[in-house]
């Protein structure tokens, strides 16, 4: 049933999130420490335990499938609601670190691959 | 006529943000293929229209949430929303390969911490090459150029002054804007390209959103890599900000 894998989705998202804030308070930070990214552990592991995935059939799997697939509608709908004005309009400063953040992080990701890689390549 | 069409869509706003994006990717698409024969991806041209509309619905409206604030696309701001864009992040992870996964482990925990030093570095000599020498203010707008999450958290927690904790909040907006528009420019020659190296961009630009973006535009198989580490960097940002990275501004001046 499409339901079941909506379902297994939306636990593994409660249960990242609430584990996220409960690292948060834990650590004394005020936001949500790597919820999405613990959900996402979730339901890889639950999706890759043989046992569940011999009963996730494709009705199931469609039920995720579908919101793997609405990812790019909704990040254009994020895109749409962002505060453009607010970045543009603050001034040259704010503008200036942004742009200072995004190119040095930008150079860098090609001398941290090479280091995961052990350099031999 | 106008109001029953107004009050449809005020009563159906979710709905009318489905047809909304349907139609901007249905142009999209057309104009990747006609103008630029696929060299440009559909959703990256997609993206970049949804920022250029947010910018139009700000002028529209004064708000600070984009066409979100304009009446009729009410919808947009829920469907583009935190909740949503979550949720479906965490479904790209169906299909990955745990095995990457292990294998970038620790490279792609570094990756998170170098990427909040190395932004609140930049932000912070920013702030000094600006005038400020407030260790307050300049680790606040440093920490703003992290994610604009970790700006107004750090802001807050050592209490930054409101105009301070503003100016955080663009630096990290531009950061995120920046990211979504430039990744699939920049994306073959810094060799993003594949898992393991999505692992790591996700880590060093730490914006969820820019990251969620920059990756859908890029090759969506690489989303639920970037996306991972990156959610991992706002807290990490909120937990160095105020401590560590404030003593070694408030120790360097």
């Amino acid at each position: 049933m499409v339901i079941y894998g909506v379902a297994l989705l939306a636990a593994c998202y409660l249960l990242g999130v609430f584990l996220g804030e409960a690292l948060g308070v834990l650590i004394g930070v005020d936001a949500n420490v790597g919820g999405v990214g613990i959900a996402m552990l979730a339901l890889i592991v639950i999706s890759n335990m043989t046992s569940v995935q011999l009963k996730l059939g494709d009705a199931t799997a469609s039920g995720i499938n579908f919101w793997n697939a609405m990812y790019i509608p909704i990040v254009i709908a994020m895109a749409a609601k962002q505060n453009v004005i607010g970045a543009v309009s603050s001034g040259w400063m704010a503008l200036f670190a942004g742009i200072a953040a995004v190119v040095a992080s930008f150079m860098l990701v090609p001398l941290l691959s090479r280091l995961g890689r052990g350099g031999s390549r | 006529m106008l109001e029953i069409v107004e009050s449809v869509a005020a009563g159906n706003a979710l709905i009318v943000a489905f047809v909304f994006v349907g139609l901007i990717l249905a142009l999209s698409n057309w104009l990747s293929k006609t103008f630029t024969r696929g060299h440009i991806h559909g959703s990256a041209i997609a993206i970049t229209l949804g920022l250029l509309l947010a910018y139009v619905g700000g002028i529209f409206s004064g708000g600070s949430r984009g066409l979100a604030d304009v009446g009729f696309f009410t919808g947009v701001g829920v469907l583009g929303g935190a909740m949503f864009r979550d949720f479906a992040i965490v479904a790209t992870a169906y299909g990955a390969e745990l095995e990457t996964l292990k294998r970038a482990g620790w490279v792609g925990a570094l990756s998170v911490v170098v990427g909040v030093i190395v932004s609140f570095a930049m932000g912070a000599i920013v702030a000094v090459g600006f005038g400020y020498l407030d260790p307050i203010a300049i680790t606040t707008i440093g920490a703003g150029a992290a994610t604009y999450i970790v700006g107004p958290v750090t802001g807050t927690a050592l209490g930054a002054s409101s105009d301070v904790v503003a100016l955080s909040v663009a630096a990290g907006l531009t950061k995120s804007i920046l990211v979504m528009v430039g990744t699939p420019l920049v994306a073959r020659r810094i060799g993003l390209d594949n898992p393991h190296a999505a692992l790591i961009y996700g880590g060093l630009m730490g914006t969820t959103s820019g990251v969620a973006a920059g990756l859908a535009a890029t090759d969506p198989k690489l989303v639920p890599y970037g996306a991972m580490t990156a959610t991992f960097y706002t807290g990490v940002g909120c937990l160095l900000g105020p401590s560590i990275l404030y003593f070694i501004v408030a120790g360097l001046l």
